[in-house]
């Protein structure tokens, strides 16, 4: 099934066997398409013995663990059609993901990006937040995570205004402007979850604390992601998170995104029941650790993602080094169609014994 | 000493957190007598710890810290005696004199065994011990403390520290030290190597390597022992992860029953590992990933079918020179059947492959280790590669850490 008859599809409404049948189709190409056109991905499928007569199901598309995207430069197209490369930091801070976009796969993340998104923001552009320093986008050659993410989310923005300056101090006076010259309008406020919390959230309280100015973004809605990892070591849930932000600016409609840059496009968004949902153009899988089989509803596993987007990287079924659990499928009260799920957070490193190198590892 | 030094040295003390010894004590340490190998004193030390160790129940919970009383209990120290005096018995040794020990920070007991050597051919010994907690170490040097007690003798030859990655006590310690032992690997080598050693102190690196098992298919499907050698190299894999340089990396199958072979003894250990291991789910990905990682680079692997992610196993159809860059941990093997044991060459002619363990007649191997290769260490029945030895990864540490007096 070609991209173009999926991006089509309405993104919320196919049930599990409608869906099952335009993934399995499109991953099953993609497979053989890369298997064609990238040696070391067909090479790692002769390895795993993989016959692509075999695949029933999308579940039976091999997947690639994430961090080989920081071990190899895995591409599908030569070298001159590449026109934008992805980097991603990841945690271990020594190595990043490249991913090699090409003219076709960089626009097709666009575009579904959009429909992802303006399904919850609406079709019109609105007065949009950036809830980040204006250099985190500056160096345009090398994409971050961070500075992809405000690009990619600015395109909904019809006004913009940075909420923190080059020294992370929040912009009161400008955004109280803003707000002002946008009265009645619905906002948007987009960032990084640990930025919004850290520079957002808590100097709110300070300025209501010790000064008594507030800010009211009742009519604002917040689209924040990148992880928990930061807050979870200050204990805040996303429970926590959207509690206390109403209580100090009365924003209501917050909505948490899961994503990653090796398959950009294919968001995940949480919806009004606090669940994140998968759309048409990709899946989620849990797997369980002992033998890689997928877990039933409810059930821990290490999450694979599917996207139907890659053409221009071996990248449509990776496995990720993050656990969630799937809550159920096609059922989430909030109306939506597809599975539902929650992330955990990332599955702990081992203390592997044994005797290498551990002087340095031992500190 | 010069006072000077004395001033220096007392400030970069400060950053050593003492186990055994004191800031005071770093001086006795330098000015010890040489004593000669298996001195008397040093021999009942080490039988009081032993007994120490064996007896005390709390210690009885850790296979390594009885297997480690085990090494130095006195029939088996008085046996090791023996074999030097058989193989050095016609010169006078002494202890070099001051032996800096940095033992791996993720291995408990390493530490134990190489001031065990260093005392025993005669030194004085600073031993940098795992900054980790590990219980086994915690308890083996209060053990030490108290078999001190009895044997005030030794107390200035033992000075075990913990300390960071400083540079300043690294110069400090190899300033001093006649012989440097660093447990491995690479990098920490590259790292400790930036603190000069005295003109005449040599230094003993114990660096990356790798070991392969090697089993006869007739021998193992001959033997009614299949369930015991399963075991066996349960202990020399996942016991460390199968992270230790000792650990198989690799299983070569020769012999006319291979396929029968295979099948048995991977069920068999299956059974272990699904029994005892505590596998997590990172070490599932890191397997994966290092399938995927070595297929990328290397064509004609083949992963074998599991039943689950406990053993992972990788059929080369040719021994290809990079395999062994391609290693993971935690039960994760390449095999290789081959008829001709000489096939494995390029394998063994590697300085860092270091031990072969074997189902079979040892012979199997010796046209191997005649072949002129660089590598191979050892070759040692499955079962045994981490038995510590006084002759270990090449060197016979035994006259590395003696001086050899020529009298006429």
């Amino acid at each position: 099934m070609s991209i173009e008859s999926i991006l089509e599809c309405p993104i919320y409404e196919l049930d599990k066997e409608e869906k099952s049948k335009i993934l399995t189709s499109r991953l099953k190409e993609l497979t053989v398409l890369h298997k064609n056109r990238c040696p070391q991905y067909a090479s790692m499928l002769r390895t795993l013995g993989f016959d692509e007569d075999g695949i029933g199901s999308y579940e039976d598309i091999p997947f690639l663990p994430v961090r080989l995207f920081k071990e190899k430069e895995l591409k599908s197209v030569p070298d001159p059609d590449i026109v934008k490369t992805m980097t991603s930091s990841g945690t271990t801070g020594q190595s990043v993901s490249k991913i090699y976009l090409d003219r076709e796969t960089s626009s097709n993340q666009q575009k579904i990006m959009v429909k992802i998104v303006s399904h919850l923001l609406g079709a019109n552009r609105l007065p949009m937040i950036i809830c980040d320093c204006p250099s985190v986008i500056k160096n345009r050659s090398m994409f971050s995570a961070r500075g992809a993410g405000i690009l990619g989310f600015s395109m909904f923005g019809s006004r913009k205004i940075y909420a923190l300056d080059d020294e992370m101090r929040l912009q009161t006076d400008a955004l109280i402007d803003f707000l002002n010259e946008h009265k009645g309008e619905r906002i948007f406020i987009f960032g990084f979850t640990f930025m919004i919390w850290q520079h957002l959230y808590k100097e709110l309280v300070r300025l209501r604390d010790s000064q008594g100015i507030t800010l009211d973004l009742s009519n604002a809605v917040m689209i924040h992601g990148g992880g928990w990892k930061k807050l979870t070591s200050e204990a805040v849930s996303s429970g926590e998170f959207k509690k206390r932000l109403k209580e100090v600016c009365r924003i209501s409609d917050i909505h948490d995104y899961y994503g990653m840059v090796e398959q950009n496009g294919c968001i995940y968004m949480e919806c009004e029941c606090g669940n994140l949902h998968a759309s048409i153009f990709s899946d989620i899988i849990t797997r369980r650790f002992s033998d890689f089989k997928p877990c039933g509803y409810g059930e821990k596993g290490i999450i694979q993602v599917l996207s139907v987007i890659p053409e221009s990287y071996p990248g449509h079924s990776l496995l990720t080094e993050d656990e969630g659990v799937i809550l159920g499928e096609d059922d989430c009260p909030c109306g939506r169609k597809g599975k539902y799920f929650k992330i955990l957070g990332r599955i702990q490193n081992a203390e592997i014994r044994g005797c290498s190198d551990t002087y340095a590892a031992g500190f | 000493m010069l006072r000077v030094f004395e001033m220096a040295y007392s400030e970069v003390l400060k950053k050593v957190d003492h186990i055994v010894g004191t800031p005071d004590s770093f001086a006795a340490l330098l000015s010890c007598k040489a004593l000669k190998p298996f001195d008397d004193r040093v021999c009942s030390f080490l039988s009081d710890l032993s007994e120490m160790i064996m007896k005390d129940p709390q210690m009885r919970a850790f296979p390594d810290v009885m297997t480690f009383g085990f090494w130095i209990r006195r029939s088996s120290v008085a046996g090791m005696k023996e074999r030097f005096e058989r193989d050095f018995g016609d010169t006078i040794c002494r202890g070099k004199g001051l032996v800096f020990h940095i033992a791996p920070s993720n291995v408990p007991m390493n530490f134990a065994y190489s001031l065990a050597a260093g005392l025993l051919m005669g030194n004085s010994n600073i031993v940098r011990i795992p900054s980790k907690d590990f219980p086994q170490t915690g308890l083996t040097c209060s053990a030490i403390r108290r078999a001190l007690e009895k044997n005030e003798d030794i107390r200035p030859y033992i000075y075990l520290v913990k300390y960071g990655h400083d540079r300043e006590v690294n110069d400090l310690f190899s300033s001093v030290c006649d012989e440097r032992i660093i447990w491995g690997g690479d990098r920490t080598i590259e790292e400790i190597r930036l603190s000069p050693l005295l003109p005449r102190s040599q230094e003993i690196t114990f660096a990356d390597r790798y070991s392969l098992a090697v089993i006869d298919s007739d021998a193992y499907m001959g033997t009614s022992d299949k369930e015991r050698l399963a075991g066996d190299f349960y202990n020399d894999t996942y016991l460390t992860d199968q992270n230790a340089c000792t650990s198989p990396r690799i299983v070569i199958w020769i012999g006319d029953r291979v396929e029968e072979a295979r099948s048995l003894f991977w069920k068999n250990l299956h059974d272990i590992v699904k029994e005892k291991y505590r596998f997590e789910a990172i070490q599932a990905v890191d397997k994966l990933d290092a399938v995927l990682n070595a297929g990328c680079d290397i064509d004609g692997l083949k992963l074998e079918e599991n039943e689950d992610n406990l053993i992972v196993r990788v059929r080369v159809s040719d021994i290809y020179e990079d395999i062994m860059d391609h290693i993971c941990h935690s039960g994760y093997f390449y095999e290789y059947i081959c008829e001709d044991i000489l096939k494995i060459i390029p394998l063994c002619d590697d300085k860092r492959c270091q031990t072969i363990s074997y189902i079979g007649p040892k012979e199997m191997i010796t046209p191997l280790t005649e072949s002129g290769v660089k590598g191979i260490d050892r070759v040692i029945p499955i079962g045994r590669t981490m038995d510590f030895e006084l002759i270990w990864d090449g060197y016979d540490l035994r006259s590395q850490l003696t001086r050899i007096i020529k009298v006429e």
